[in-house]
C-alpha cells in the first residue's frame, strides 16, 4: 500500500443544554446520549476526528459550556473541534484551554471577519475552522454564479440568511486564516439521502485549505460520493454513528474498497 | 516530571493532557531557570516559526541548550521540532537550534497546503535503533497539521510523504523530534510519549 494523506471521518456531536441530540434539518431534536461518553466510543471505534457543535448557544446568547468541552477532552487523543457561540478572542482561549484543539466559528466570523485572522494569529491557522452552514438558491436568470453552485450562507443554526454566497465566503475566510472550512448542506442535513457533492467540490476547488462535508450521510456509498465526486478531504456525520446504523470500521473498509486511502486499522 | 515548555503560542492543554494520561505529572514554564533544572523537557508548538523568537529572547534557548548538553531528554512537537533544525524559510531571520542539518521549507506539492490529517510514517534505515519509535509498526498512521516541513537528513528517524518525502520525526542521543502530533494520535501516539517518559525515566535513575 502506498503511503500517503489518508480522507478523515468525523463524528458530530450536537450538543444542547450538556446532552448530544439530534434533529432533521436543524429542527425537531432527540436525545442521543453523553457528549464525553459518545466521543470515547466514536474515537474507539475509528472516528479521525471529533466535533462538539453547541448548537443552541448562539440562538441563546449564552456562552459554550466549558464543563462539557472539558469533560468530553479529557480521554479523547484524537483531534477535537468545538464550535456554537464562540464570539470572541476570549471564548476561543478557554475552549483551548478546556482541550479543544480546533474552533469552529460561524456566526461571529461573517458579524465580525477579523476574527478569523484575531485567532489564527494566536493560536495558528490549524486551529481555526470556520464553519458554513449553506442553502442552495436556484441560478440567477441571464447570468451564471462565481462558483456555479449557487448557494447563500445562513447564521444561528440556519435561522438568518446573510447574502453571502457560500463559495465567495469560503474563499475570504481562507485569505483570513482560516485553516480548515466545514461546510454544512442544509438542504442535506439530516435526511439520510446523500451529501451536496456539486456544493462540496465548489468550495473544495475553489480553496487550497481542507473542507469537510457535512449534511446528509446515510450510507457508505453517501461517503464514497463525497470522497469522489465532491472532492472533500474529510466527511462528518452524527446522527448514524449515534444510533449506532453504520460501524465505522465497515464503512472505513467499505471506502478502502473503493480506492478512497483512510487509517485503518485505527 | 515533564516539563512543558510555554512560550505564548498556541495550545498546551493536549499535550499536558496526554502526559498526564500516562501517569506523568507536569509543569508549564516559561521560566528558563526551570528549564534549566528540568529532568525532561517538551516543547510544543503550533503556528508560525517566528514565534519561536521569544524562546531567544526570553532566555529559554540558551537554558533548553545548556539541559540537552547536560544529557536532559528533550521533545520537540510539531513546530517544536522544526526549531531543532537550522531554521525556516517561513522565518529566515529566526534562527533554530541547529542539532539537525538543514531549513525548513514550505510544502513544494500541487497538493492542498496545509498538511491535515492522518498520514504514515516509515522508518529510515538507520544505525541505531529508533527509542522513540519503539514498538510502533511502519507504515502506523498519526496526525499532522503544518505547511512547512523539515528536509530528510541525519538524524531522521522516520518519514512521510505528502507530495514529497520529508522528515516525520528526528532522534540523536537525547534529543528527539516529531512533525505529527503524539498527543493526537490515538494509541500509537500514546506510545511514543510513553517511549519518551521511560527514557527520561532512565536517564534520571543513572
Amino acid at each position: 500500500m502506498t503511503m500517503g494523506i489518508t480522507k478523515r471521518i468525523i463524528a458530530c456531536l450536537d450538543v444542547t443544554k450538556g446532552r448530544v441530540v439530534k434533529g432533521v434539518q436543524f429542527v425537531d431534536l432527540v436525545d442521543a446520549g453523553d457528549p464525553a461518553e459518545l466521543a470515547h466510543l466514536h474515537a474507539a471505534s475509528g472516528a479521525d476526528e471529533i466535533v462538539l457543535l453547541d448548537i443552541t448557544a448562539t440562538s441563546d446568547e449564552r456562552p459554550i459550556l466549558i464543563d462539557v468541552v472539558r469533560r468530553t477532552a479529557r480521554q479523547l487523543f484524537v483531534p477535537f473541534a468545538v464550535g456554537g457561540g464562540v464570539r470572541s478572542l476570549d471564548d476561543a482561549s478557554a475552549l483551548f484551554d478546556a482541550g479543544a484543539d480546533k474552533i469552529s466559528i460561524n456566526s461571529a466570523a461573517i458579524k465580525t471577519p477579523a476574527i478569523i485572522t484575531e485567532i489564527a494569529e494566536r493560536f495558528g491557522s490549524q486551529a481555526v475552522i470556520v464553519a458554513i452552514d449553506a442553502k442552495r438558491k436556484p441560478a440567477p436568470e441571464g447570468a451564471a454564479a462565481a462558483s456555479g453552485v449557487p448557494a447563500e450562507v445562513y447564521l444561528a443554526g440556519g435561522r438568518i440568511a446573510t447574502g453571502h454566497d457560500a463559495v465567495e465566503w469560503a474563499r475570504e475566510a481562507e485569505s483570513r486564516g482560516a485553516g480548515e472550512i466545514l461546510l454544512t448542506s442544509m438542504d442535506c442535513d439530516g435526511t439520510r439521502a446523500g451529501f451536496d457533492c456539486p456544493l462540496t467540490a465548489a468550495v473544495a476547488n475553489a480553496v487550497n485549505i481542507p473542507v469537510i462535508a457535512s449534511g446528509g450521510a446515510g450510507s457508505g456509498d453517501h461517503f464514497v460520493e463525497v470522497f469522489k465526486a465532491g472532492c472533500a478531504d474529510a466527511a462528518l456525520a452524527a446522527s448514524i454513528f449515534h444510533f449506532g446504523i453504520h460501524d465505522l470500521r465497515e464503512l472505513k473498509a467499505q471506502l478502502q474498497r473503493e480506492g478512497i486511502p483512510v487509517r485503518l486499522p485505527c | 516530571m515533564i516539563t512543558l515548555i510555554d512560550y505564548k503560542a498556541g495550545n498546551l492543554t493536549s499535550v499536558r493532557k496526554a502526559f498526564n494520561h500516562l501517569g506523568q505529572q507536569t509543569v508549564v514554564t516559561g521560566d528558563p531557570a526551570l528549564v534549566r533544572e528540568a529532568e525532561a523537557l517538551v516543547l510544543p508548538g503550533v503556528g508560525h516559526f517566528c514565534t519561536t523568537e521569544r524562546l531567544a529572547s526570553s532566555g529559554v534557548r540558551d537554558a533548553v541548550l545548556e539541559a540537552i548538553a547536560r544529557g536532559v531528554p528533550f521533545l520537540g512537537i510539531c513546530v517544536g521540532m522544526q526549531w531543532q533544525f537550522a531554521g525556516s524559510t517561513e522565518a529566515p531571520e529566526t534562527q533554530g537550534l541547529a542539532l539537525f542539518e538543514g531549513a525548513c521549507e514550505r510544502f513544494r506539492t500541487s497538493l492542498k497546503v496545509p498538511h491535515v490529517g492522518w498520514n504514515q510514517i516509515r522508518r529510515t534505515p538507520a544505525a541505531e535503533p529508533s527509542r522513540l519509535l519503539a514498538g510502533v509498526p511502519d507504515d502506523s498512521f498519526v496526525y499532522f497539521t503544518h505547511s512547512y516541513r523539515a528536509p530528510v537528513v541525519a538524524g531522521v528517524s522516520a518519514v512521510t510523504t505528502y507530495g514529497e518525502t520529508f522528515a516525520a520525526s528526528v532522534e540523536r542521543e537525547n534529543v528527539f523530534g516529531t512533525q505529527f502530533h503524539p498527543e493526537k494520535s490515538g494509541d500509537t501516539g500514546l506510545r511514543i510519549l510513553k517511549n519518551f517518559c521511560d527514557y527520561a525515566a532512565e536517564k534520571s535513575a543513572r
